[in-house]
């Protein structure tokens, strides 16, 4: 299957040191976080990978990396080259539709910057049709295209930044929580846009969540991340039937599930470490019902467990070696 | 064909106990420029004790608003414009305002979601507990604070003889949420409100403080109104749902019976358009259109322009709550089909 982008050792350090004269009176050394620490993976043309994990655990800094909003500390990000010759192009949906739309400006303008930015009309008449059937596509009308933002609900606003995202005609979309901000049954109408336009323009996603739900319903493949790793990467059906990763199981029985309510089910405690002193080890390890001496040592590698599953955990390593499962270092 | 049943035949947990509180046909509203706009319409239910009830509903339906049109503390102009409040028998939406500040924090106790909001970054934690220990229920400086080290045990914050010492910056956003938790319990309340307690949690520490908070509510008797728009939380921790659309309510009943057998279509889309984890379907069930301005509220049912049923007799007349085998309901195809 052809890759629309391949990432490889990904890393982004953000240095978040005291002021310079706070650490020579202090004598405190420079504090790093480690935001995004050595991943890999590929999201295969057409098809949508979603990340998902709690606040914190890197995954919006991912988005911002593959969208070249920030520049990455090591490791490579590969767009493949599209159609036309051209590398793919990756444009971007926001969370918040409040912040991401500029009060001052027309929807018409909004939606057709990108389209004079990148010359992709000859001419005004050109891009004002453009514009129109891009509210079209999104289901919104032509008529809307002379108001502001503000007179559009939540679940408008987040159709009018997808026309945005659309007007130059990207073939990768990154959606960082596109629709966390919104009522459920307005989630509703975006994630079905969402998949219709994908089958319809062949786009390709990088999804960003952290409501499993949404993220099962959304894509092909799910990668966990936790405190800047990969801690478990499957197909999606894969992952929600055999979780291998104990972050993955954690994650998968604390969410309320409406069609079977658990309410006698003790949650697991703990909590995320800060990730500027992350734990030795697995990160995980303080939470994990699993963990023993090695856990607490040694990092573990990411692992191919079969199935194009990747894991990285000691546990499961172990067990698949118990049953004669040769997992090999990725 | 069930009779139309008035507000009296709201449905409680369990009939026999008295309700904590018991709202009965309350409306808030809040005058404007053009003219006066209803943010809660006729609303009536029961709160028995140990009870929680999930009200769910879009943004702006008026959940919210319950809550704080119960605590009277909607922000003016926005009033009690009509019905009753009470609070274990005794009527309280016409209070005075400083014997209104006793029962709050007294009997009634308060979460809301963002948990730095409810705390003084100034103050200790235990200091803030203890105050509202000694104020409500006149103890020692020395007792409050052994009591408050307790409560802060009882919510599962760990080594409570340290962190009752320490200052809400200090604790990360779930053991914040505990420390509010605690605060609300402070004074022994009989019924608390809580407002999105864990919208801004992670998912595993929301099923952390959901438990905590059934656990409580099983094992003091206080009664909890949870304001949520997450059905899964709701299915999660309630005993019974009531749905609010544009300051109205139109169903309620026990968790299991909304789950299984939604019967206002509105209900029925807000289950549906949440996407399954069992099975993948290729779309989501979708409510098209939003839910109208509170100044544009259409005549009949406040649903019927977005409602796949709606017959003519919706677009005209306002459904009435009607009783069902289990609870009630607000639409004319569940009262006996459109005329």
């Amino acid at each position: 299957m052809k890759q629309a982008l391949v990432v490889r050792n990904l890393s982004r350090v953000f240095d978040v040191s005291a002021p310079l004269l706070n650490r020579i009176i202090e004598r405190k050394p420079r504090t790093l976080l480690r935001a995004v620490d050595d991943i890999s993976f590929s999201v295969p043309l057409g098809g949508c990978l979603s990340l998902v994990g709690e606040s914190g655990c890197g995954k919006s800094t991912v988005a911002r990396l593959v969208t070249g909003l920030y520049r990455p500390s090591a490791g490579q990000i590969d767009f493949s080259l599209g159609d036309s010759g051209h590398r793919i192009q990756a444009h971007m949906i926001f969370q918040d539709p409040y912040a991401s739309l500029n009060p001052r400006w027309r929807v018409r303008d909004i939606i057709a910057e990108p389209i004079r930015e990148l010359g992709l009309r000859a001419g005004e008449a050109a891009t004002r049709a453009r514009v129109d059937e891009l509210l079209g596509i999104v289901g919104l009308s032509p008529r809307d295209a002379e108001k502001f933002p503000h007179e559009f609900s939540g679940g408008q606003r987040q159709r009018i930044s997808i026309a945005r995202a659309l007007a130059g005609e990207p073939k990768f979309l990154v959606c960082d929580e596109p629709t966390s901000a919104l009522d459920v049954s307005v989630q509703a109408q975006i994630l079905n846009l969402m998949r219709s336009l994908q089958d319809e323009f062949g786009l390709t996603y990088l999804f960003i969540s952290h409501d499993l739900s949404v993220v099962r319903h959304m894509s092909d493949r799910i990668a966990v991340m936790y405190l800047g790793r990969i801690v478990e990467e499957a197909d999606t059906e894969a992952l929600f039937d055999h979780p291998l990763h104990p972050y993955t199981q954690l994650l998968l029985e604390t969410i309320p599930d409406i069609e079977a309510p658990r309410p006698e089910v003790a949650p697991a405690t703990g909590e995320v470490p800060s990730p500027l002193n992350p734990p030795p080890g697995c990160t995980f390890h303080p939470r994990c019902p699993q963990a023993d001496d090695r856990c607490r040592a040694e990092v573990p590698q990411v692992l191919e467990a079969g199935e194009g599953r990747r894991v990285a955990c000691h546990r499961v390593a172990e067990m698949l070696e118990r049953n004669g499962i040769p997992a090999l270092s990725a | 064909m069930p009779d139309t049943a008035p507000a009296e035949a709201v449905a409680t947990a369990s009939p026999t106990a008295e309700p904590v509180l018991s709202v009965r046909n309350l409306s808030v509203s809040f005058p404007g420029r053009r003219g006066v706009l209803k943010a809660l319409d006729d609303i009536s239910f029961d709160l028995a004790p140990g009870e929680i009830l999930g009200m769910v509903g879009e943004s702006g339906a008026g959940k919210s608003m319950t809550g704080l049109a119960v605590q009277r503390l909607l922000e003016p102009p926005g009033h009690i414009s009509g019905g009753e409040v009470h609070l274990l028998g005794a009527r309280i939406d016409q209070l005075p305002e400083s014997q209104m500040e006793r029962l709050r924090g007294k009997q009634i106790g308060a979460i809301f979601q963002d948990p730095l909001t409810s705390l003084n970054p100034l103050f200790t934690v235990g200091h803030q507990i203890a105050e509202t220990i000694r104020v409500h229920l006149g103890a020692s400086r020395r007792e409050a604070m052994d009591q408050a080290r307790d409560l802060l045990r009882r919510v599962g914050i760990p080594s409570p003889d340290e962190r009752v010492n320490h200052y809400p910056h200090q604790f990360s956003g779930g053991m914040r949420q505990r420390v509010v938790i605690a605060l609300a319990l402070a004074a022994q309340p009989r019924l608390i409100i809580a407002d999105e307690p864990t919208t801004a949690l992670d998912v595993s520490i929301q099923a952390q403080i959901m438990s905590l908070l059934r656990r409580l509510c099983d094992e003091t008797g206080v009664a909890m109104l949870l304001v949520t728009h997450d059905m899964g939380v709701i299915a999660q921790t309630a005993d019974r749902i009531a749905v609010m659309y544009a300051g109205r309510l139109i169903e309620l009943a026990p968790v299991q019976e909304v789950l299984r057998q939604p019967r206002h279509p509105y209900t029925r889309g807000l289950i549906g358009a949440i996407p399954a984890l069992r099975k993948r379907v290729p779309r989501l069930t979708q409510i098209d259109g939003s839910m109208p301005r509170l100044d544009a509220i259409p005549p009949g049912c406040a649903f019927n322009p977005r409602c796949p049923d709606a017959g003519p007799r919706c677009r005209v007349d306002r459904p009435e709550l009607t009783a069902t085998p289990t609870g009630i309901v607000a639409c004319w195809m569940n009262a006996g089909g459109v005329t």
